[in-house]
Parts: structure tokens; sequence; C-alpha cells
């Protein structure tokens, strides 16, 4: 959408200079959060760097801090130990530089219509001015198809179009890295098969960078370009893997396949692992 | 069961018939004729609440006329016809509605300034961990307590006159709404909390711009429970002492008519309390409810 974004993808399909391109840094992450009865380390030394561009997806087994880790690179939750930087900046509260999509349809606010749900981070955040903010907002429902349904409450809505407009109003403020945090689990299968290749097909047109929270093997491989695999109680990095460029099209490929085979080792035959990996 | 059912010949274990895969357009559907039909009349009536309503307010007029007219005692139990134009009358003279804007001014202003302590107490409450706990203890003490049982108290402090009446309606209006408030606010999906604050979103502006409206259908359960009791409270009150100011309000107009012994100005009376709370309750909570709420699917 924005000038910096259409230069980067006019300049080649792969900017491969080094430090400059690291926009997200986590290092020797742990975090833990309380419950009413326990403290609970969700994470442990987590290390990982997402580069512009990226279409970074963190897969593993319930219970293995991924979606915690996605909420500190939001802000939410402050490490116990380790840094979180965001264009360099240390992450320490949430902001808009940082937009999450949640996989709850609940994220809309359901007393603004869909344009007005766009508009109001723009207007909450002071990021745009007010004339920029309007010619963004519509060409962010523009890009998501919803341009028929800009003046509907969210409740009128199908799952698909509601988890559309959280996508629309978060890329709407151009956000350093867009957080996703299983945006697709809810949808019915059919669904989830389609925003996947909208959001590509939109990741395609705007290069922008994505921190993708998953549980699905196939989803990991599909939508990433690189996914990090955590094993689970508490977290810790397994493994980093190049995903390229494999689409629904190469499900039946070897590639795929042989892809496929080694995340599913690599999760549920985690070595050192002092216990069993949870259910999935 | 459908084991049982099978016919005889049939066994468990006979190999799948090949069977021919179907694949057509869909049939002609213009035979069926209309596709969408209007409901009959009195279909349509029985389902509208206004209507169900209004029959069953009818028959109960119809029963208290009767009823009236068979025990034939006017000084205990007037007609309908009495009341009617008992009220009639006085709503003619202006009686009714000179006492009714007396009630209405109290009434106005101890509903808000219960409402503006609620918004207060709650927003500090739901910024706080220290406020909650305060704002819980205050609640639980003082939501049971019933406002008329504050009266001498009030009375002491403030004297005969409006202020005692609006602080006693202050009191009755805070608890409950900050208690609904409060739930309200608690109930907020997570999600919903955790985007506003993705916006940077913080304090009074959080609050007004992400709990508020996610929180309204419980705010608003609040407002409407507030009002009721604050309408029974000053009625309350009034019959209490509604000597103390000059003119007194509708609940004085109630023990007027019943130290005169006119009861049907008593019916009347009572009608009038009835008929301003189903006012407020059915045109403004309404049209409030109509367009927010409902309109945001918050509420069927």
């Amino acid at each position: 959408m924005g000038v910096a974004v259409e230069e980067h993808a006019g300049c080649g399909e792969r900017n491969v200079s080094a430090v400059a391109d690291e926009l997200v840094q986590v290092r020797d992450v742990t975090l833990q959060y309380k419950t009413p009865q326990h403290l609970v380390t969700a994470t442990y030394k987590v290390s990982c760097t997402v580069d512009r561009g990226d279409r970074y997806v963190i897969l593993g087994p319930s219970g293995c801090g991924k979606s915690t880790l996605l909420k500190a690179v939001g802000g939410f939750i402050r490490p116990v130990s380790g840094r979180i930087t965001v264009s360099g900046r240390e992450v320490v509260a949430p902001g808009p530089d940082r937009m999450m999509v949640f996989q709850e349809f609940e994220q809309l606010m359901p007393w603004k219509t869909v344009r007005e749900n766009i508009r109001f981070p723009m207007w909450a955040t002071g990021k745009f001015r007010r004339q920029d903010a309007e010619t963004r907002v519509e060409q962010a429902i523009a890009k998501v198809n919803l341009t028929r349904f800009a003046d509907v409450y969210p409740h009128m809505l199908s799952g698909g179009m509601k988890m559309r407009v959280a996508i629309a109003r978060a890329m709407a403020l151009e956000p350093d890295v867009l957080l996703m945090d299983e945006p697709f689990a809810a949808l019915d299968a059919l669904t989830r098969r389609q925003m996947q290749e909208e959001l590509l097909a939109l990741w395609e047109q705007l290069r922008f960078t994505m921190l993708f929270v998953t549980h699905s093997i196939e989803e990991a491989i599909v939508v990433g370009s690189r996914i990090l695999i955590l094993s689970p109680h508490p977290g810790r990095v397994r493994a980093e893997l190049d995903a390229g460029s494999l689409s629904y099209a190469d499900v039946d490929s070897p590639e795929f396949g042989t892809l496929s085979k080694r995340i599913h080792e690599l999760l549920f035959e985690t070595a050192g692992s002092p216990g069993k990996p949870a259910c999935q | 069961m459908s084991v049982i059912e099978a016919p005889p010949n049939m066994t468990l274990v006979s190999p799948r018939k090949a069977r021919p895969e179907i694949v057509q357009e869909p049939i002609d559907a213009s035979g069926i004729g209309e596709v969408q039909r209007q409901l009959g009349l009195w279909e349509r009536l029985s389902n509208n609440d206004a209507a169900r309503r209004v029959v069953i307010l009818i028959a109960f007029i119809i029963a208290w006329e009767l009823y009236a007219r068979w025990a034939d005692s006017p000084l205990l139990f007037p007609t309908f016809t009495e009341t009617a134009h008992a009220f009639w009358e006085d709503l003619r003279n202006g009686t009714l509605l000179d006492r009714t804007l007396t009630s209405l001014r109290p009434l106005a202003l101890g509903y808000m300034g219960g409402l503006a302590l609620a918004a207060i107490l709650t927003t500090i409450a739901v910024l706080s961990r220290i406020g909650a706990d305060v704002l819980s203890a205050f609640t639980a003490m003082f939501n049971p307590l019933p406002a008329i049982a504050i009266l001498p108290l009030s009375l002491m402090w403030f004297g005969l006159g409006t202020p005692s009446i609006v602080f006693v309606i202050v009191h009755s209006v805070l608890w409950a709404v900050a208690l609904n408030t409060l739930t309200g606010f608690r109930g907020v999906p997570e999600t919903l909390r955790l985007s506003g604050r993705n916006y940077g979103l913080r304090g009074i502006r959080y609050v007004g711009y992400v709990l508020v409206p996610a929180a309204f259908p419980a705010i608003l359960a609040g407002l409407k429970i507030g009002w009721a009791f604050a309408w029974r409270t000053l009625v309350a009150a009034e019959l209490v002492f509604g000597v103390s100011s000059r003119s007194g309000g509708l609940g004085w107009y109630v023990f007027e008519a019943r130290a005169e012994l006119d009861t049907p100005k008593v019916f009347a009376g009572l009608f009038s309390v009835i008929l301003i709370g189903l006012l407020v309750e059915s045109v403004i909570f309404r049209a409030i409810e109509y367009r927010t709420v409902q309109r945001w699917g918050m509420q069927n």
C-alpha cells in the first residue's frame, strides 16, 4: 500500500542483504504467566529472527507457548528474561506498529460498521491525517473485497468476512509486522483454505511482514516462507526451516510430502523433552 | 436397527452393488408456484407482541369493571370508569401534570447524580485492583440496603426537602448501576480488550471507547434497574414526608387522596405512577435499545 512497500517489491524478488533486513529479533526470551493457582513457564530461551517481508510461521502443539510468544511480540506480556525488538526498538507495550489479528470473531467491535471498525484504529492512534485515513480505509476495504458490506455491522457477516475485516483493519494501519494468532482456526475447512489463498495474494501484492501462529502443519507449509517449530512444555526452539513457496497446488508434490513428514517427526519425536508431547 | 429391519435375503457381507454416479442440473422449480407467501392477518396479529398485550389489558379492564360493580363498595374498590374519570379530571385541570413535574425534578437530579457517581466509581474500579475491591465491598454492603431505610438519616443530614430525596435516590441508583456496569466490564471478551490495547488505548480512553460500548447491554440493564429503583424510592419517600415542600409530588397526591377518602383519586395516582414507569421503559429505554444493542446484534 505504502511507498516503502512498493519500492521494496519493485527492487526484486529476493533482497538478501543482512542486518538491515532483520525486523523482529527475539533473543533468549523466557515467558511466564500466572493462572490463579500456578506460575506457568510458556517459553524458555526462545530466539529467532524475522526478516522484512517474511511470512514467518510459529508452529507447535498446544501448550508450546506459541500464542504467548506472539502476544509478547505484541507487547501484551513482558518477558521474564531476554529481549524482543521490532525495528531495533525494544518492545515494552502494545502499539499500532504491531497489529494483531486474533482467532476469535469478537475482536471486531460489534457497535461499529465494517468501515468504522477499520477507521477507528487510524483515528485512535492518530497515525494518519483525516483525508489520508479515509482513502486508506476505502483501499483496505476494497483489498479484501468487502466494498458491498462496508456499512454493515459485524454480526451480519460470515466468519470469513469478519476475518477479512480484521485483516483489513490491521493492514490499513501499515504496521511494521502483522501478528496473526491462529487467524483461520475458527473457520470451516473450505473458507479457511480460501482465506489462506487470499492472504497469500495480498502478500504477493504488498509484501508485508507477518508472524503467523498455527498448529496445522499443512497451513504452516502453505502460508509460511519460514517455519519455527517449538517443542512443548515449556516452548523451546526445535527447528527453523525454510518452507519456500509451496502452495496447495503442490500438495501432491514430493517436496511438500518430505517437508510435511520432516516437520511431523520434529514435532512428535522430540528427543530430550522431559514430558510427552501434549495432545494436539 | 437397519440390520434388523433389513429383508431376510440381504446378508451383511453381500458385495456392494455398483451404483451409478449422478450429476444433473437442478430440476425446474417454477412449478412450486409462490416461494414466499404472506401469513394470514390473524396469524400476523397473534405474532405481534403489542397486539397480544392490548388484548390482555382489555380483558383485565373488563374484569376489574365487572368485579368492582359486583362488589359495590366505591370507597374501597372503585370501578374502572370512576378511576378513569378521576384521572381525566385531574389531568385536565393540571393537578396531575403539576404533581408529576414536581416529582420528576428530584428524580432527574438523583438519577443523573447516581449515574455520574457510578461512572466515576466503575472507571476507577476497572483501572485498578484496589478500586475494584473497594467498589465490590461497597456494592455488596449497600446494594441490599433499601433506599427508604436511609431516609431518616438523610432527613437528619439534609433536612426536609429536595436534597434529602435526591440523596436517597442517588443511593438507590448508584449501587445497582455500578454493579451491573462492573459485571458488564468483566464480561468484555479478552480479544476485544487486547485489540483495544493494541491501538494504544489506555485509561479513560480505553474505558470510553472499548469497555463501555462492549459492555453496553449490561450497562443498559443497569440503567433500567436504576430507573425503576429511583422511581419507586421517590414515590415512597414522598408518601413518608410529602408535606415538606410547598407542592408535593405524585406520592403526596396519593397520600392526600387517601386522607380525603377519595379512593378513585388514589387509584388515579397509582395509575399515573405506573404510566410514567411504563412510558420511560417502553419509549425511552426501548428507543435506546433499538438504536444500540439490537442494531449491533448484541441482543435479539
